[in-house]
């Protein structure tokens, strides 16, 4: 009987990443007081990973994790003390493991130096544990050290001929002899097996490369390998004991026939010390590579049975229903109106359900956090503490996953730019362990995230100073505080005194501002010189669904998203003034502000094409009114967003379209967007429609 | 004739599904199209669905022969007028006007999107080596959307490439 395992890969590579998720942030907690469940924890989630790629067979994960769970394991043990350089040690190695992990999901070979680094850095400190044990925790383990001083280790390279087991001899029980001198580790080497169709049934391809920790004398060796001395090549050799790694002793039972497992590894240290210098950018560069998730949510029971309960709730109804309708009359009515009412709000409930299994808690988003403060705080020298809150928020799990990389930016920048650097600060009278801040909370129906900390603040006249340098703005601008620290986000734009490798370069932060206005939020920044700053991430809770106001024009039908409707109107043509060049400026209160003629903007045809009896819907975006110009207002309903990427590519002044109710598709319009979008054409024509507030208009 | 004799004319079952597939033949099939008078022909594993034309929704500021998007179960899957693109014959939306709605799968993603043609013909079958090569030069359809020409009878079907048509960045460059 065969299963086929392939079908279990996918699970073993979540429960991968999720066991290194769980060792990487276990790891940042562990110091010398730390208990030995988390130590254990650790161990734990590395056994498991080990387990799981040896029954996979992918077997450089195995023999890796092999290393990091012997390391561990001293630890666990008491034979080794938790130091500070282990701990890299390891949470190199959780990076080397994730890096094979992501290879294998990709499914391309992962060659990376960074893995054959750290394996080499692990048997290191392997090696050292092995002397250190020996001497300092010697009361401990007694029984080591008394093999230790006796013990010799030998390697021993038994290479057979072909025709061996023709000979009547049994590399097993040569082996098991030799496990009667003392202890023996073997490794197959499978380097020489030729294909499955070549493969004589009556040959042995196999050699093995042994390792006897014992007190025996060279020809003890040479008696157990007597009888095969003609047909075989024999090295032994003396080594060490330091270099003594425990790897699997692999049982050897038939040998041609088992061996798809290659179970050799290279425990020859390179000649050059090579140092090790976590390579960020690599890894980064496999994360971009990685194909379109197709990943799996992890749904509490009570979430499941909660829908279940609500399927059967709307099987209710629908039966009710049908069975009114079999034979309707006028007077039933009433009931009609009810079953329907009720239907509606199954439907609502179900689809709330629906969402909220998408829901996710942000701290998902966040426990990479500890490890890149952490990282970022040795490489730049600044000690830095990391305050994590509101890590139970729950948020949509594609929104989730798209704001990991510009939280990221901002840590970086955070802990660069925001943090000074220790001297600077017991001088300003600060502590000097700088602290950044994550938190996150609901506010309405968004979730804020805010990136705060508590390092120089935004110098407004550095980045005036900047922005006058880089033509953005006039030096005789008056600018409000937050539009100073917008121009942040504009690309290029850094005020780094000199450029590090962690930040500085000015792309970034347009980005950062980009990604967050595609997920439909956006991104507010508060400063107080010397004290530090706050970044506030809003983003919508979810991307599917959308509370939206339907309105008309010609004869096409637009949403707005409700969110960004400040009002609507009926135009009142007093109130309408022309002003440098047929621009249209709407009076509203103390405001005035540009219509946008959608018709226009769209190229369409519309019935209403004057101004003067219009009707304005007003919108807000960044900071900025506009007065959208539609022929009618309809309905306001929850619109399902689909993407007009998936089959066509993102259009300007578009975020998505959706399917109504009589089955016909209709554009969900995006507000800065399409301000985006006038600004181009009013900039390719004679500029009509609207005029960019900032700069232009000053 | 009595009725006997007219029972043999008729075919048995299953004859004659095979005498019009011709499941035996070598080569690829291909559904062959009308734009004005010329043939076309596309790689038939490619073809998702053949809609009749329907008004679809507007794409803002989308080049002319992007006609705009349409819902085909829950799918938003715009839509290319072939005709306006290539500019063959004059793009009128009549009873037999069609949509020929293609899905080309490449590096795990599918694209599906509809083209408008005038008719759809017949299925072709066609071995590799009776597709020959196109003159380098001459007509209105850029050369990389021909994969070649294959005869049929006195006439000569242009056979597209699937891929071409739906890489959606070329239908952006404005003709």
């Amino acid at each position: 009987m065969s299963i086929d395992l392939s079908q279990f890969i996918p699970t073993f590579l979540e429960e991968s990443v999720e066991g290194l998720e769980l060792m990487e942030s276990s790891l940042l907690e562990l110091d010398q007081e730390s208990d030995s469940e988390t130590i254990n924890s650790i161990f734990r989630a590395a056994h498991s990973i080990k387990g799981g790629a040896g029954t996979f067979g992918f077997n450089d994960v195995t023999e890796f994790t092999h290393l990091v769970e012997t390391l561990l394991d001293e630890m666990r043990d008491g034979r080794r003390k938790i130091d500070q350089d282990d701990v890299e040690v390891l949470l190199d190695s959780v990076d080397c493991m994730r890096l094979m992990i992501e290879a294998i999901r990709d499914e391309v070979t992962c060659e990376d130096d960074k893995i054959a680094q750290t394996s080499i850095l692990l048997e290191k400190t392997l090696a050292i544990s092995s002397h250190d044990s020996n001497k300092s925790v010697a009361a401990d383990s007694d029984k080591i050290d008394e093999s230790a001083r006796t013990a010799l280790c030998w390697q021993i390279r038994f290479i057979p001929q072909h025709h061996l087991v023709q000979t009547g001899n049994d590399p097993l029980l040569l082996f098991n002899a030799l496990s009667d001198l003392g202890e023996l580790s073997v490794f197959a080497k499978t380097d020489d097996l030729p294909s499955l169709s070549d493969m004589d049934a009556e040959e042995l391809y196999l050699t093995w490369k042994l390792e006897l920790i014992s007190d025996c004398s060279e020809e003890d060796i040479k008696e157990v390998f007597e009888w095969v001395e003609d047909e075989c090549e024999l090295i032994i050799e003396q080594k060490p004991q330091g270099m003594v790694v425990n790897e699997n002793v692999v049982n050897v039972n038939e040998e041609e026939e088992l061996p798809s497992d290659k179970l050799s590894n290279e425990i020859i240290p390179s000649s050059g010390e090579k140092t090790l210098e976590t390579k960020t950018n690599d890894s980064e560069k496999v994360a971009t590579k990685a194909k379109p998730e197709v990943g799996s949510i992890r749904v509490g029971v009570d979430k499941v049975d909660g829908l279940i309960n609500l399927v059967g709730e709307l099987v209710i109804t629908q039966s009710m229903l049908s069975e009114l309708g079999n034979d309707f009359e006028m007077s039933k009515v009433e009931r009609l109106v009810s079953g329907l009412e009720q239907l509606l709000q199954n439907t609502k409930e179900l689809q709330e359900s629906v969402m909220r299994i998408r829901m996710l808690p942000i701290s998902f988003a966040f426990n990479r956090f500890p490890r890149l403060v952490h990282d970022l705080s040795k490489k730049t020298g600044k000690e830095i503490e990391l305050i994590i809150s509101g890590e139970q928020t729950e948020l949509d799990k594609t929104v989730m996953e798209q704001i990991g990389d510009p939280l990221v930016h901002l840590v970086r920048n955070a802990a660069d730019h925001g943090i000074e650097s220790a001297d600077i600060r017991i001088a300003a009278g600060k502590p000097a362990k700088g602290t950044i801040t994550l938190d996150a909370y609901h506010q309405g129906g968004n979730i804020v995230i805010e990136v705060c900390d508590d390092g120089a603040g935004i110098n407004r006249d550095v980045i005036f100073a900047k922005a006058v340098e880089k033509n953005l703005i006039d030096a005789k601008d008056v600018l409000s505080d937050s539009q100073v620290y917008d121009l942040l986000f504009e690309a290029g734009f850094s005020t780094a005194a000199e450029i590090t490798d962690i930040s500085g370069r000015g792309v970034g932060m347009d980005v950062v501002k980009r990604n967050i206005q595609s997920l439909g939020g956006r991104i507010q920044v508060e400063s107080v010189h010397g004290k530090g700053s706050t970044f506030k991430v809003h983003l919508p809770l979810t991307l599917a669904i959308l509370d939206g106001q339907l309105v008309k024009v010609g004869s096409e039908t637009y949403i707005i998203p409700l969110i960004a409707i400040v009002e609507s109107l009926q135009v009142e043509s007093d109130l309408i003034n022309r002003v440098s060049g047929d621009m249209v400026l709407y009076r509203l209160r103390e405001d005035n502000v540009p219509v946008l003629p959608i018709y226009q903007l769209f190229e369409l045809s519309a019935e209403c094409k004057e101004v003067d009896n219009a009707l304005l819907v007003v919108v807000e975006a960044d900071g900025q009114k506009v007065g959208l110009m539609v022929d009618d207002l309809l309905a306001q309903q929850q619109v399902v967003i689909k993407s007009l990427a998936d089959n066509y590519q993102q259009v300007d002044g578009i975020s998505g379209a959706t399917i109504l109710g009589d089955g016909s598709v209709a554009m969900i319009l995006d507000i800065p967007g399409m301000i985006a979008l006038a600004k181009k054409i009013g900039k390719e024509n004679s500029p009509s429609i609207i005029q960019d507030s900032i700069g232009e208009n000053a | 004739m009595n009725i006997q004799e007219l029972a043999k004319d008729i075919p048995v079952e299953g004859e004659q599904a095979l005498e019009g597939i011709d499941f035996i033949t070598n080569g690829e099939q291909y559904l062959t199209f009308v734009l004005a008078k010329e043939q076309y022909a596309v790689n038939i594993l490619c073809v998702e669905e053949i809609r009749s034309w329907e008004n679809p929704t507007i794409i803002p500021n989308a080049p002319h022969y992007v006609k705009g998007v349409i819902n085909m179960r829950g799918i938003i899957v715009p839509i290319i007028d072939l005709r306006l693109k290539f500019t063959i014959g004059k793009p009128q939306y009549l009873e037999t006007t069609v949509v020929i709605v293609l899905t080309y799968e490449q590096d795990n993603k599918s694209r599906t999107i509809g083209f408008v043609v005038d008719a759809v013909s017949d299925v072709l079958n066609a071995d590799q080596g009776d597709i020959k090569k196109a003159p380098s030069f001459g007509g209105t359809m850029p050369h990389h959307y021909v994969e070649g020409l294959i005869n049929v009878g006195d006439n000569v079907v242009t056979l597209l490439s699937v891929l071409a048509l739906q890489t959606i960045e070329e239908h952006q460059r404005h003709a």
